[in-house]
């Protein structure tokens, strides 16, 4: 029946006949070997407990390598904003103070004592209409504006928010006032200190490692799933003997290995160009960031649980990292927060982490004293993967 | 003793023998979704080893969700679902071994090639064939090396049959394996199909398409609301519900329902139906019809405006069990 059908389809087809006939001969190039191989019976294929798994996380790697923006986000990008940060916020030798005179009756007296004073190389002074000087003020042109006012007295404008025109009061007034004849009674000296360790770019890149580590936990792990779900491919997967602990045991290990790297470059990144010193040991803060990955990768697995769409997880995904961003001490310390949520804080795994990463690679903190921080990502990655494995969906 | 031995071991032989000629089973199965919709209302379905057994029905007719439940991806709500005798509750992981699965739509990873797709397949089997033998067979080895995303769409679809076929499957469960490709890569996929089935394979496809069901399938399930509304072997089916030959034809002048009995009446007519005006009679013997249609138009004084005759199909089944088309939206 099924030969007279195959007939039916040829005659009704050229094309058919053609492909029938390419199909044929194919078919003798295949008994060749058959032949040769009837002495000797090639073994088998058999795979191993362990080839499933080693064949999904080859999968996964070959899939990020051949995705670009993976490598522009995971890796280039926290560079690029390292290198960015760094420079804008450089100790600069010498910080000037920035100071703009209103032009009037007292501006040339204030300009040439300033000029007089001990201190006057530390001054950057302009003389401006005060249209001018206010409007450079209030873009940060200017740390501090003086109002020179009738008989040698002289007005401040600055910003008690701004730690640099606070600054600039300070020692504006005090050149001022010893330029005028002021004698300090107490005798000072000053030591200059800005030790790698204790600038901005210390601080930043362990904020921006933690950061990283987030981000590409929630993503890889987060995003990965659902676009895979939304593909059908890991109802696919579902419908193999698969086992499902291998697919998310070589779905973790994956963002192990990417870890390393990003970690690595990073590291290296602030040792060559900013000359920063790593304290702690290599192994440490590995360990501190496989923790914090995985912790990160539990919550992403959680956040992809049940999502059918990308769109909504990636909401989900914003929302999840969104405060953590913000409070867990990134970009600035979360000190300056109010001490009464500090609790809740220190209780966000992304504040553990970063706090975990600086300690180790700034003070070089031994990992047994920072098992406060180790608990409190353990929790959060383990109680998430429960939750996720309970709620999760393959279909 | 030895007796009572030798009897309970035939006895055994006698059901193994049977739930060896059984590929798939399922009895009463139903499936509803959140407490409402009901997909599946009751179905039940033996397919013999080694047959090529079809689920045809329109979009939306629950094909896709009794698939599913025979592969043990959905829950059914209620009813019994047996692959060699095995249920899915008992033996999942050793039964994914016999079946190669190819779903309605899965997208594949678009930045792998096309070996290492079947070669992650293939990982997941204890004893699975060769990858380049595969790639062969499925004439995709030119395309070896290719991104997954840069094959064509009969090339994708051959993949996913070759992630099917690579464990050497028992049963091979198709899901709409042609919607949407070409009639070259369409054939091309009929001949994979049957290839496998001559090698002893058993295959449960569903489709919406009666060419492929009438040429493919040993047997078929035509499905409709969950429900399977005929059973048989396409001859079978267009024989006794098709009509062996459809003459059609139109009428200028009174095309109304009242002229339908008279239609009816013609000899050698089994039934009669109105289609926008053309009307279709299914017929044993069009010799006999044909004539005894002019005449009766003629008294009637109308004029034929279109006359056509052919062999029934399995469109023509449907039309006739449910009143409407398979491809109808």
């Amino acid at each position: 029946m099924h030969g007279s059908l195959a007939a039916k389809a040829a005659a009704q087809d050229d094309k058919a006949i053609g492909y029938d006939r390419h199909h044929r001969s194919m078919s003798i190039a295949q008994e060749v070997p058959i032949k040769t191989e009837h002495t000797e019976p090639a073994p088998p294929r058999r795979n191993g407990r362990w080839s499933g798994y080693s064949h999904l996380l080859m999968a996964r790697m070959l899939e990020l390598k051949r995705e670009p923006e993976v490598v522009f986000w995971v890796f280039i990008f926290p560079l690029l904003l390292a290198l960015g940060l760094g420079i804008a916020f450089r100790n600069k030798p010498g910080n000037a103070v920035s100071v703009a005179i209103v032009e009037g009756t007292g501006s040339r007296q204030a300009q040439s004592l300033l000029a007089r004073s001990p201190q006057h190389d530390q001054f950057k002074v302009q003389v401006l209409n005060e249209d001018d000087a206010r409007k450079g003020f209030r873009l940060g042109k200017f740390d501090l504006v003086i109002e020179p006012g009738n008989n040698g007295a002289v007005t401040y404008r600055y910003d008690p928010a701004r730690p640099e025109s606070v600054l600039a009061k300070a020692e504006v007034n005090d050149a001022l006032q010893a330029a005028a004849g002021r004698k300090d009674t107490v005798p000072t000296t000053g030591v200059t200190s800005s030790e790698p360790g204790s600038r901005y770019i210390d601080f930043l890149i362990p904020g921006l490692l933690g950061m990283n580590l987030m981000n590409s936990g929630m993503w890889g792990i987060g995003f990965a799933l659902v676009d895979m779900r939304q593909r059908k491919l890991l109802k696919r997967f579902v419908g193999t003997p698969m086992r499902r602990g291998d697919f998310l045991l070589a779905l973790a290990s994956s963002r192990l290995i990417l870890m390393i790297i990003e970690v690595g470059l990073l590291l290296l990144f602030g040792a060559l160009f900013f000359h920063m010193r790593v304290l702690g040991s290599i192994g440490s803060i590995a360990l501190i960031a496989a923790i914090g990955s995985l912790t990160f990768g539990g919550v992403g697995l959680l956040t992809a649980s049940r999502a059918q769409k990308i769109e909504s997880v990636s909401g989900l995904i914003n929302l999840v990292m969104m405060p953590m961003w913000i409070f867990s001490g990134v970009f600035f310390s979360y000190e300056r927060f109010p001490a009464m949520i500090h609790p809740l804080i220190k209780a966000l795994p992304l504040t553990a982490l970063n706090d975990a990463l600086r300690a180790s690679i700034l003070e070089g903190t031994p990992i047994m004293h920072q098992w406060p921080r180790m608990l409190i990502m353990i929790l959060w990655g383990g109680v998430s993967f429960v939750l996720a494995l309970k709620w999760f969906r393959w279909t | 003793m030895a007796i009572s031995v030798s009897e309970s071991f035939a006895v055994n032989l006698v059901a193994v023998f049977d739930s060896m000629t059984v590929a798939i089973q399922c009895r009463d199965l139903r499936k509803t979704y959140d407490g409402k919709v009901e997909a599946v209302r009751g179905l039940n379905l033996e397919i013999q080893v080694g047959e090529c057994f079809g689920l045809l029905g329109p979009n939306g007719a629950g094909k896709t969700t009794t698939i599913e439940i025979l592969e043990g991806l959905l829950q059914p709500t209620s009813g019994q679902v047996s692959i060699f005798g095995h249920s899915w509750n008992e033996n999942e992981r050793e039964m994914r071994e016999w079946l190669g699965i190819s779903l309605q739509e899965t997208r594949l990873s678009e930045k792998l090639t096309v070996r290492e797709t079947i070669d992650l397949f293939a990982s997941f089997y204890r004893e699975p064939r060769p990858t380049d033998e595969v790639m062969e067979q499925l004439e995709l080895t030119e395309k070896a090396d290719s991104w997954v995303g840069k094959l064509s769409g009969g090339q994708r679809q051959r993949l996913a049959v070759a992630t099917a076929l690579v464990c050497n499957p028992k049963i091979l469960f198709l899901d709409e394996p042609t919607t949407g490709l070409d009639p070259q890569s369409r054939r091309q996929l009929w001949d994979i199909i049957r290839a496998f089935q001559k090698n002893g394979g058993t295959v449960l496809l569903t489709t919406h398409y009666m060419d492929e069901a009438e040429r493919l399938c040993d047997r078929l399930a035509i499905v409709d609301h969950g429900q399977i509304i005929a059973e048989g072997s396409p001859a079978d089916l267009i024989n006794r519900l098709g009509g062996h030959h459809v003459v059609e034809f139109s009428v200028s002048g009174n095309h109304d329902g009242a002229a339908l009995p008279a239609w009816r009446a013609l000899p050698s007519v089994e039934s009669v139906r109105e289609d926008e005006g053309l009307i279709a009679l299914n017929v044993k013997q069009p010799h006999l019809t044909i004539p005894a249609l002019l005449e009766t138009i003629d008294k009637q004084g109308g004029e034929l405006q279109h006359l056509t005759t052919r062999q029934a199909s399995l469109e023509d089944v449907f039309v006739r069990l449910t009143g409407r088309h398979l491809r109808e939206e």
